[in-house]
């Protein structure tokens, strides 16, 4: 993280009411802008052609398995914490065709299909998601295969990022040390600033064309007051996260207890519906449909979307490999907070709760890890504890 | 701007491994009541392969499935898959005929250690169509022969119908540097071979235990006994090679739907040192 | 005359056993020969004998109605054939058939069941010996009985 002696030399302040310069800039580079905005109740990533489309004076209450919007008493644009989808959706689609194939009178002939290069903005980048989106490049991009639909789409991409000056209800991204300050990742970061008589943004670069954008806008250099301000919302907001998940050996201690008895107790709650997996902005399983036309002369592969939690998603002849509710769970649960450091090198959750959210009977992630940990037969600060009793 | 897929991976090489290339088929053959072979012609440069790795084959508008190559590694220019029809996919490719064409992509995954077990005795355990997968095995050792020691084939199946690669079995069997034993899980009074589980053969044949290298194939539980028949014997457990099976939508580690423990059994398998995936043999429904 | 105690003493089923132990066994051990077809016992006889199988091969079969013979069970060269000398009602469960040519040496299972009863370190010897072997084929079984090759288990 920068010292606020380096963010002195960089950082700028932008007024409120220079904010729409930004799209301008934007929009006169070619970007197409996707950003915050309120529609049907809730707050989700759509394209947003100015500051009035951004969810102005919005927040959003979130617990285990609710999400309603309030009210804020001020005008923040990014007073809420986390869409209900992240951006996932914008570079890894929920459903792309992959090819077509067509008969003919001898080979059938294969078209692949032209993915289009998006230019794409991203307004309102949190740290969480942010990581989510380097977790994902790793999946699709640091293997002995890459996905070149998703590179192409990642490729282009300019990120703005914003700070989290509140935590919101199911947030534990602290403890996943993934914000709530962005720290790389970034063409620009931004902290919004709301204070009875002013309203303005604490502007950093974190690339060449973060930079020349940055230029182009209104601004003036930020002081000392205004930096330190700034970073001591974002640390506040670090300290007021309510939920956290302690990541110590956390590969380990899901390892040795793939048969402890809290999954099966989850197992009476969990629907198995799939939700986390769909709001999880690092999920990436898909599935593959194979869709033809009424003739049967013409065929389209699909790839969309698909959840560790059905039993399709395991099948092989004979039956699923993953039946009963506990397993699915657990697959899903154990490859995040600890397959994934095998797999990819880094924990597959960034701490956005959206798991939590959207879980329609409010299973928590954190709740379960730590009641796995208080049942862990090896903990040795439980032992301790005995010990000392 | 729109910049179309094809120029903007000019420069990226690996890519392409989603989109699969048509193969004609030159011959099929009923291997036994719900088994059956197709060989392929690849285009233009050959196909290789290393023994154990496997090709998505694609049907036409119904669906595409991992199968392991069971032809010869050192034939270029033919392609061999031993199907059984137990899905749509491959219900649909029971009826493809000569001059039909199947989907390729691949080859895909780990292989068996064969050229790296050069001076060791080897035993082959396969159960069921287990014995498909092994197939390139046995051939690449076969004609490589004097570069092994002892070399033992085991084979267990249900029932004598079941059984793969009949005739080859029998030139097999009538080798004399090649130790072919099967077993059936029940017969009629006229069978005249073994009886019994495959594992029960392991303490029957000929080899050194400490110099084996082992590859088993077949059902999970075929191979989990197999394993400990063989510790039993004495062959060292990092010398024993086992193939997994999961469901696979993609063959290159995008899709999740292969993942067994903490690896994918389309890039870190389908072959895995037993070590490797032993902790999985035991825990349910990993 | 050459006794059979070297050749028994060699076999893994008995080796390590008492010498006044194998001596006993050795008195009712006698060479056996089966022509391929030849039937051994039948289910339902008096069980009064036990075999080592020197070099052939045995199959146990059961007979089904309508089914015919299904052979359950080969046995060959180092194999043990039978233990319903061993427990009660001493009658034999199974068929078995010589497959081929089959060379045995056979063992007075009524002879050593009178000698198990007055001698129980012997008794014990031979009842752990014969629990391992009970053992691995149970193993075989159940095995089997999962049916494991099948497409549609």
């Amino acid at each position: 993280m920068k010292t606020s002696e380096q963010s002195l030399s960089n950082a700028v302040t932008i007024e409120r009411k220079n904010f729409d310069a930004l799209f301008a800039s934007l929009i006169k580079r070619e970007y197409q802008i996707v950003g915050p905005t309120q529609r049907d109740g809730a707050i989700i990533y759509d394209i947003v052609k100015s500051s009035n489309d951004l969810p102005e004076g919005w927040a959003e209450e979130q617990n285990a398995g609710t999400m309603r919007l309030k009210r804020r008493n001020d005008k923040a644009l990014f007073g809420f914490n986390s869409t209900v989808q992240s951006w996932k959706k914008f570079i890894h689609p929920p459903s792309q065709r992959l090819w077509q194939t067509k008969q003919s009178s001898g080979k059938p002939a294969i078209i692949p299909e032209k993915s289009k290069k998006q230019k794409l903005a991203f307004l309102g980048v949190r740290a969480c998601d942010l990581a989510a989106m380097g977790i994902l490049d790793k999946v699709f991009t640091d293997s002995p295969f890459t996905d070149t639909g998703y590179r192409i789409r990642r490729s282009d991409i300019l990120v703005i990022g914003v700070n989290c000056t509140q935590a919101g209800g199911t947030c534990f991204c602290a403890s996943m040390n993934t914000g709530p300050a962005i720290s790389s990742g970034y063409d620009i970061v931004m902290t919004e600033i709301v204070e009875k008589s002013r309203h303005y943004f604490v502007v950093e670069k974190g690339s060449k064309v973060g930079e020349e954008i940055i230029k182009e806008l209104p601004s003036a250099e930020a002081n000392v007051y205004e930096i330190e301000g700034a970073e001591e919302l974002v640390n506040k907001t670090s300290s007021a996260m309510g939920r956290k998940i302690d990541t110590t050996n956390i590969k380990e201690l899901l390892s040795r207890n793939s048969e402890n008895q809290r999954w099966q107790q989850n197992a009476q709650r969990c629907l198995t519906c799939g939700n986390c997996t769909m709001v999880c902005p690092t999920c990436f399983c898909t599935t593959i449909e194979d869709v033809t036309d009424l003739t049967g002369r013409e065929a389209n592969r699909m790839r969309k979307w698909d959840s560790c939690f059905t039993m399709d998603f395991s099948y092989i002849h004979g039956g699923s490999i993953r039946p009963s509710v506990y397993s699915r769970y657990r697959q899903w649960l154990t490859h995040k907070f600890a397959a994934w450091h095998d797999q990819f090198g880094t924990s597959g959750c960034v701490g956005c709760g959206r798991c939590i959210t959207w879980c329609p009977v409010g299973i928590d992630v954190t709740e379960e890890i730590t009641a796995i940990r208080m049942s862990d037969k090896n903990n040795p600060s439980i032992t301790l504890s005995k010990e000392n009793k | 701007m729109t910049v179309t897929l094809e120029k903007l991976t000019k420069d990226i090489v690996p890519s392409q491994e989603m989109i699969p290339e048509y193969f004609r088929i030159i011959r099929t053959q009923k291997n036994t009541h719900d088994t059956f072979t197709i060989e392929l012609e690849p285009p233009k440069n050959g196909f290789s392969f290393a023994p154990g790795q496997f090709n998505m084959l694609y049907m036409f508008g119904v669906g595409e499935v991992p199968i392991s190559i069971s032809g010869d590694p050192s034939d270029r220019n033919t392609l061999t898959h031993t199907i059984r029809a137990v899905g749509s996919v491959t219900r649909a490719m029971q009826k493809l005929k000569k001059g039909d064409f199947v989907g390729v992509r691949g080859p895909f995954g780990t292989h068996w250690p064969a050229e790296e077990s050069k001076g060791n005795d080897i035993v082959i355990v396969a159960g069921g169509i287990g014995l498909a997968p092994l197939r390139p095995s046995i051939y690449h050792i076969l004609s490589n022969r004097e570069k092994y020691g002892k070399v033992v084939l085991l084979y267990g199946t249900r029932m004598p119908k079941d059984i793969l690669y009949r005739k080859e079995l029998e030139q097999w069997r009538a080798r004399f540097d090649l130790e072919v034993l099967a077993t059936v899980d029940r017969a009629a009074s006229d069978w005249k071979g073994n009886v019994g589980v495959v594992t029960t053969l392991i303490p029957r044949s000929h080899f050194d235990p400490p110099n084996t290298v082992a590859m088993v194939c077949g059902p999970e539980i075929m191979m989990r006994f197999s394993v400990q028949d063989l510790l039993k014997r004495g062959v060292p457990v990092e010398n024993i090679y086992v193939s997994m099976e999961r469901n696979m939508k993609c063959g290159i580690g995008f899709c999740g739907h292969c993942q067994c423990g903490p690896t994918f059994i389309c890039k870190d398998g389908p072959v895995y040192p037993y070590n490797a995936v032993k902790d999985i043999f035991i825990k349910r429904e990993i | 005359m050459e006794t059979l105690e070297p050749l028994l003493s060699e076999h893994p089923f008995l080796k390590g056993l008492d010498p006044k132990h194998l001596q006993l066994i050795t008195g009712c051990a006698s060479n056996v020969r089966f022509d391929a077809g030849q039937i051994i016992f039948r289910e339902g006889e008096e069980a009064d004998q036990f075999y080592i199988i020197r070099n052939g091969k045995v199959t146990l079969q059961i007979y089904t109605p309508g089914r015919g013979s299904i052979i359950i069970d080969a046995l060959t060269e180092g194999d043990i054939l039978g233990w319903s000398w061993l427990i009660p009602p001493y009658q034999w469960r199974f068929d078995a058939v010589a497959g081929e040519l089959t060379r045995a040496i056979a063992l007075d299972g009524k002879c050593l069941r009178n000698k198990c009863e007055s001698d129980h370190d012997l008794g014990y010897e031979l009842l752990k010996r014969f629990a391992s072997i009970v053992d691995s084929r149970l193993e075989s079984t159940r095995l089997r009985l999962l049916d494991m090759y099948d497409s549609n288990p």
